[in-house]
């Protein structure tokens, strides 16, 4: 690092700011693109079930495919609210 | 048999034609019989770079139709031997293009030359994936430049499912990164993304760096494929990628800051 490099230490370089958001955009479209075209249609399908019964927000339910040697993985979160309102 | 390699980029003018014209040149230079094939209809650029627009009579069109055979459509280049050009046409759009059609023309033409270099259009509709289809290898011809780099990855997922070599289970295409327009002096300020970062990312083997350069555009100015400039930086760093794609361990150029001046010589180390 030379002396000129020490002064502009502070301001974060734009090239690794562009490094970190490709990172992020990228892990995100390979996940998207490489499913299956369904998966999407399921999970509406499983987020309107869920909803029949608990009410969650849109963003409740992630549906991944992920793929371990020859086996493929669904992956399948559904986040429920803190407390669930007891009858 | 021919060896089939696409350049393609996904987004538009990072230098798919340039390189295209670039390395199907220095091919033909080192001897191996070599086709390069617009398949930009609507929009051919390649015979500008190439510097033989005015001998164009017949296209790619013309043959996949049969209103014309290859011999009359291929414009043979008057510098180097063994090299060849099939421009696109410009009155038609890209529906012209069929599968059926383009495998017709790539056999015949495999046949007969060494190398055939598909230069891709812009883009992931049906030109692009014509372009891929047939490919035995890609070049990902990428800037150090955020969309750029997400286009490359997107155009590498389509050919790691969507050609021909994926759809029949057969080895996968070759994939290799061509980096082009690299500033090593904006790297060292922080400026773009590095060579290792975008390697990083996209994960594929560094085909070559091609720095940024003046010789590019007065090269297409004057219709003569880069790595003809042998004294320009741009022309060396193609002939260094071309050695590689032959399968010869060259070293990179280019890569760091040229150190000029008295403070340059003198903190050099």
């Amino acid at each position: 690092m030379n002396l000129l490099d020490f002064f502009r230490a502070n301001k974060k370089k734009s090239a690794s700011v562009a490094k970190g958001r490709l990172q992020v955009i990228i892990a995100q479209q390979r996940a998207e693109v490489g499913g299956p075209d369904y998966l999407r249609a399921m999970q509406e399908e499983i987020l309107a079930v869920v909803k029949k019964y608990v009410s969650v927000g849109d963003d409740a339910v992630k549906v991944q495919m992920e793929k371990a040697g020859e086996c493929e993985i669904l992956e399948l979160n559904i986040t429920l609210p803190d407390s669930v309102d007891k009858e | 048999m021919a060896k089939i390699i696409v350049i393609t980029s996904g987004k538009g003018g990072v230098g798919k034609t340039t390189t295209s014209a670039a390395i199907s040149t220095g091919l033909a230079k080192r001897g191996y019989k070599t086709v390069v094939i617009d398949f930009d209809v609507g929009l051919r650029n390649l015979d500008l770079i190439m510097g033989c627009e005015r001998r164009v009579v017949y296209d790619f069109v013309n043959v996949i139709k049969e209103e014309a055979n290859l011999n009359q459509a291929l414009i043979k280049d008057k510098r180097v031997d063994n090299l060849y050009i099939l421009p696109a046409s410009q009155t038609r759009d890209k529906d012209a293009l069929d599968i059926e059609g383009v495998q017709r023309v790539i056999d015949d033409l495999a046949k007969d030359f060494a190398y055939i270099i598909c230069d891709s259009p812009a883009g992931i509709e049906k030109g692009a994936m014509m372009a891929m289809y047939f490919a035995d290898e890609a070049i990902v011809v990428t800037n150090p430049e955020v969309s750029s780099v997400r286009d490359s990855d997107r155009v590498l997922g389509i050919l790691a499912s969507k050609t021909k070599r994926a759809e029949e289970n057969q080895d996968p295409v070759k994939e290799s990164l061509l980096l082009t327009r690299y500033s090593p002096e904006r790297v060292e300020k922080g400026e773009m993304l590095s060579v290792e970062d975008v390697k990083d990312i996209l994960a594929i083997p560094l085909l070559g760096v091609i720095p940024e350069s003046e010789s590019v555009l007065q090269a297409s100015n004057s219709g003569q494929p880069v790595i003809l400039d042998e004294e320009s930086d741009a022309g060396k760093a193609y002939e260094d990628a071309v050695g590689r794609l032959l399968g010869d361990e060259v070293p990179h150029r280019f890569l760091e800051v040229e150190k000029k001046g008295f403070f340059g010589r003198l903190f050099r180390g």
